[in-house]
């Protein structure tokens, strides 16, 4: 099914999205705005059915979505956006114009036809491999944020809350208001790390994340939530369902201190090491990437958020996790951007805002966009993952869960099979090829590749994934699902 | 950074300077996918001193961009069938020497369908002529067809079943290969990237002129695939070699449903064929993992890596024509590889009398992985002096040579 074509199609409609989209639509443009979530907002204004209202303790700059909201609202009906949430691109098709391919909740294929892009898939969990990991009640931070926010679900009754960031604060606080026992935070680096040295300046610079870790603060004192830096888990128990954790404290080079080892009755746990940029489609579309202070693969972009690719612009997450204040401003910038980019003489022209008005904003966003991305590497800095997971791992731990790819299979790739990178890594040991196609154990293989071959560290080579999203083999087919649903009897087979 | 695997059993520290090659091999083997890891294992049991160099790390081509068929079945009577036949005996013995699960070696045979009596016809004779050259078909009606596939479209006409047809994972199986090559002795540098020959006063190859320096050897072997075209040129004995662009889906992790290789009448022309153009007939089979691997286009394009949609919906269709279940299974990975291909679509083995010294093994187009132990076999009987096993004068260099004179 093919829509109208419009001059901007924008996928993804979290903090950068959003923005990007009303921009696009302010500055005169047609915008399709499409997201495979249920409603707009993304990871950070996840909301349930009941109205992001109804969750205002949840939410930070909540103000800001409401502006968002109403500015979307007014465009959609005016029909100058149009909203097409649930629905996953799968692929993005280049010609002289862009076709967006989509599929709405697997039942059909719909295409959008646009002049430009902007790209704003934002990130997810980044995880690392720990004994017990592949255990029910074990959660990533985002996971357990997600379901919090979207259902109102708690993961579990005693939490543990565990990895590195300042996101980790976030979740605590959410699992403690909603009545969790979080029997404590275990933060890998020192909590206030970000407050030495050069970062300072950044930081006070942001004085809204300031204000935000005392909030913390306060939530934590209020429900007893104990915070422990330079601390981590190092196994999770149970037999079929996790029942208890045990934790550590860590030295200066992020190594387990002997015999510092506890054991905490936990009912759930909750590990947050970062978040990994979801970059197939800026990709697939040919942008050129980079590695991130945080050992992320990122697209590199330029002043405009113009990616490699002409007609690209690429904002949020995906160009450096940043913060939901950073994907905003990028979304801004790439939204009037790619406003201007759909009518002019590609080959000559260079970007000019249209009025003094326009002029003032941009030149006030990139400002600031100057000081958030400043905050992003001093947190990225502040909060690497420490080594300790590597020296935790035994040889029968998963790496790979989808394909249950053992430590000691990839030991065993390197060192007898000629195992020298992620990709070949992948090929040989079939890690990354399962359902989650290494978005989850991609990190930890490119990190255990290089340990085992004494290689280099580089992340890339298990991120191009030409399929965004799975795609069933009738709607690739006719476009659509068979009318009469298949026979299915053979699953259980 | 160059690498060097060293003898199995750790990798040897220290020696990643063009001194880590042994002085003087008395064979350097470019190219560490499928084709030259079979030319270095054969070689190696062979008791030559073998070094194996690639520019990326290994299997960094068309090994790792393709899927792992060993057939008969799509070839016609001819100087390839008789290459994978021989093939076809030496994989089932590498099987048995290297342990077959530890490549995913399965005989799991073929089965070709037709969709009309026509068709059905046209795949009967076939099976007549490959009969009497020593390839096991069996015609296989209709109403036996689920006994094959009990998941096949149930309006099929008929099919022929190719119990010798062999199937591999083709990146484990370079890979163990190149073990095997270093078990024997061989050495393994990768990130060595070749950028010409020396000669002797008499034209016969001196050494090898590499990124790091050069590498004195009296034998090359040219096993770079897609590339064989590019790198035969530096080497000073061209040979035609283009690419053929080739998509393959990937399912989720399916209850093993799927037992043979399963494709339709149309792919054997298909194969044979030398139109420009956009050609797909969709070859169904099951893995180990449980993912069902559906390919593959053929289209020249040169070396475009650009998904194409159109492709992957021509594929999709043909797979779910073939097995109706398919519709509501999804495709999570799709990638696409570049098959080297010679313009009369055989490959180029054998001693290349223009520069002595050089030998070539490239050129397999769809047909790498199946042919690689052929090949190897051959060259390695090449470069001891030996009487080949098969007929080779329809491989020589020196073809294209004479077609352009
Ligand atoms: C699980 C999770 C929970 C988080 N919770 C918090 C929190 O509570 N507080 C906080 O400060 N930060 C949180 N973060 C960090 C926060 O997500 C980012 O700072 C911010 O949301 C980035 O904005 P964005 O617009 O770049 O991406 P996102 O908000 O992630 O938005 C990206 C959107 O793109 C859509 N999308 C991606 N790919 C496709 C596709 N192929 N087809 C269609 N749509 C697509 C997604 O559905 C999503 O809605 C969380 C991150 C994650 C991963
Ligand atoms: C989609 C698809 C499906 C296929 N399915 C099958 C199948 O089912 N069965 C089958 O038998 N075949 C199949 N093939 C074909 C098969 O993949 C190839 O024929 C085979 O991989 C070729 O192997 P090779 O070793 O010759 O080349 P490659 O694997 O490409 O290896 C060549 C090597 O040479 C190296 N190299 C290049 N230039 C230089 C240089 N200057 N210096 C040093 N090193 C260099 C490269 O880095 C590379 O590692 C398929 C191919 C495709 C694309």
């Amino acid at each position: 099914m093919a829509s109208s074509p419009v001059d901007v199609c924008v996928v993804g409609a979290g903090p950068a999205g959003l923005t990007a989209a009303v921009a696009a639509a302010t500055a005169g443009r047609t915008v399709a705005l499409v997201d495979a979530g249920a409603r707009p907002g993304g990871q950070f204004w996840r909301h349930s059915p009941a109205g992001i209202e109804a969750d205002r303790a949840l939410h930070h700059d909540f103000v800001k979505y409401r502006q968002l909201e109403t500015g979307l609202a007014r465009f959609v009906q005016t029909g100058q956006i149009r909203l097409l949430t649930r629905h996953q691109v799968w692929t993005i098709e280049r010609g002289a114009r862009f076709t967006v391919r989509a599929l709405k909740a697997g039942e059909y294929e719909r295409t959008v036809d646009a002049a430009a892009l902007v790209l704003a898939p934002g990130a997810y969990d980044r995880q690392v491999p720990l004994p017990g990991w592949e255990l029910p009640g074990v959660y990533t931070a985002g996971g357990a944020q997600a379901l919090l926010k979207e259902h109102g679900v708690l993961v579990g009754a005693r939490v543990l809350v565990a990895g590195t960031g300042p996101f980790l604060l976030s979740v605590a606080a959410g699992l403690a208001q909603r009545g969790a026992r979080v029997v404590g935070v275990y933060e890998a680096n020192t909590g206030l790390g970000w407050l030495h040295h050069r970062s300072l300046r950044a930081v006070v610079r942001n004085f809204g994340k300031l204000s935000e870790g005392i909030h913390y603060a306060g939530t934590f004192a209020r429900h007893r939530v104990w915070y422990h830096p330079r601390s981590t888990i190092v196994a999770a128990h149970g037999d079929t369902e996790v029942r208890a954790a045990t934790v550590a404290r860590l030295t200066r080079h992020g190594a387990v201190v002997p015999g510092s080892e506890r054991r905490i009755e936990v009912d759930a746990i909750a590990v947050g090491w970062g978040f990994t940029p979801q970059l197939e489609l800026p990709v697939a579309l040919g942008t050129r990437t980079e590695v991130d202070a945080d050992g992320s693969e990122i697209v590199l972009v330029g002043d405009w958020q113009q990616s490699s690719t002409p007609g690209v612009f690429v904002a949020g997450e995906a160009t450096g996790v940043g913060g939901a204040a950073l994907a905003r401003v990028e979304g801004e910038i790439a939204g009037y951007a790619a406003a201007w980019y759909v009518n002019v003489d590609h080959e000559s022209a260079s970007f000019h805002p249209r009025s003094r008005r326009a002029e003032r904003r941009l030149s006030w966003l990139r400002k600031r966009r100057l000081t958030l991305r400043a905050f992003a590497a001093a947190m990225h800095r502040a909060h690497p993952v420490p080594p300790s997971w590597l020296d935790q791992l035994q040889p029968d731990t998963l790496v790979c869960r989808c394909e249950e790819v053992s430590v000691e299979r990839l030991r065993t790739a390197a060192d007898d099979l000629g195992v020298t990178d992620a990709r070949l890594a992948k090929l040989l040991t079939r890690t990354g090829m399962g359902w989650c196609q290494g978005r989850v154990c991609g990190y930890a293989t490119a990190c255990l590749v290089a340990r085992f071959a004494g290689t280099g560290y580089d992340p890339r080579g298990l991120t191009e994934r030409p399929l965004a999203v799975p795609v069933p083999l009738g709607v690739l087919a006719h476009g659509a699902a068979p009318a009469v649903p298949a026979d299915e009897s053979w699953r259980g087979e | 950074m160059p690498e060097v695997l060293g003898p199995v059993g750790g990798r040897q520290s220290g020696e990643r300077t063009v001194r880590g090659v042994s002085a003087s091999p008395d064979v350097v083997i470019i190219g560490a996918g499928m084709v030259g890891a079979a030319c270095a294992s054969y070689a190696a049991r062979a008791g030559l001193t073998v070094t194996v160099v690639d520019r990326g790390p290994i299997v960094a081509g068309s090994t790792g961009a393709g899927e792992g068929n060993i057939l008969v079945s799509d070839k016609e009577p001819g100087p390839e069938l008789e290459l994978a036949l021989l093939s076809q005996r030496l994989w089932t013995e590498l099987g048995e020497e290297l342990d077959p699960a530890s490549f995913e070696l399965e005989p799991k045979g073929g089965l070709v369908v037709a969709e009309t009596l026509d068709g059905l016809r046209s795949l009967y004779d076939l099976a007549i002529v490959q009969g009497a050259r020593g390839v096991r078909t069996m015609a296989v009606d209709a109403e036996s067809l689920p006994h094959y596939e009990p998941h096949l479209a149930p309006d099929l006409a008929g099919g022929v079943h190719y119990p010798q047809d062999l199937q591999v994972q083709p990146m484990l199986a370079a890979a163990c290969l190149l073990r095997d090559a270093r078990a024997h002795g061989a050495q393994v540098r990768t990130g060595v990237e070749v950028t010409g020959a020396r000669r002797d006063s008499n034209g016969r190859l001196a050494a090898l002129l590499t990124n790091v320096g050069p590498i004195p050897t009296e034998s090359v072997v040219n096993a770079t695939g897609t590339w064989g075209g590019e790198v035969s040129a530096r080497l000073g004995a061209p040979v035609p070699v283009l690419p053929r662009r080739g998509f393959v889906l990937v399912t989720e992790p399916l209850p093993r449903l799927i037992r043979h290789k399963v494709y339709a009448a149309e792919y054997v022309a298909n194969v044979a064929s030398s139109e420009e153009g956009l050609e797909t007939s969709a070859v169904v089979e099951g893995t180990d993992s449980g993912t069902v691997l559906i390919g593959a286009s053929r289209e020249r394009v040169g070396f475009d890596r650009t998904l194409s949609v159109p492709v992957l919906q021509r594929l999709a269709a043909q797979a779910t024509r073939l097995f109706p279940m398919l519709a509501s299974v999804s495709a999570i990975r799709a990638y696409r590889g570049f098959r080297p291909y010679c313009p009369d679509h055989l490959p180029v083995i054998g001693a290349d009398p223009r520069v002595p010294g050089v030998y070539h093994a490239c050129g397999h187009e769809g047909a790498g992985i199946g042919l690689s132990a052929a090949t190897g076999h051959l060259i390695a009987a090449a470069l001891a002096g030996k009487e080949p096993e098969i007929a080779v004068s329809a491989f020589s260099p020196l073809r294209f040579v004479e077609e352009a004179a």
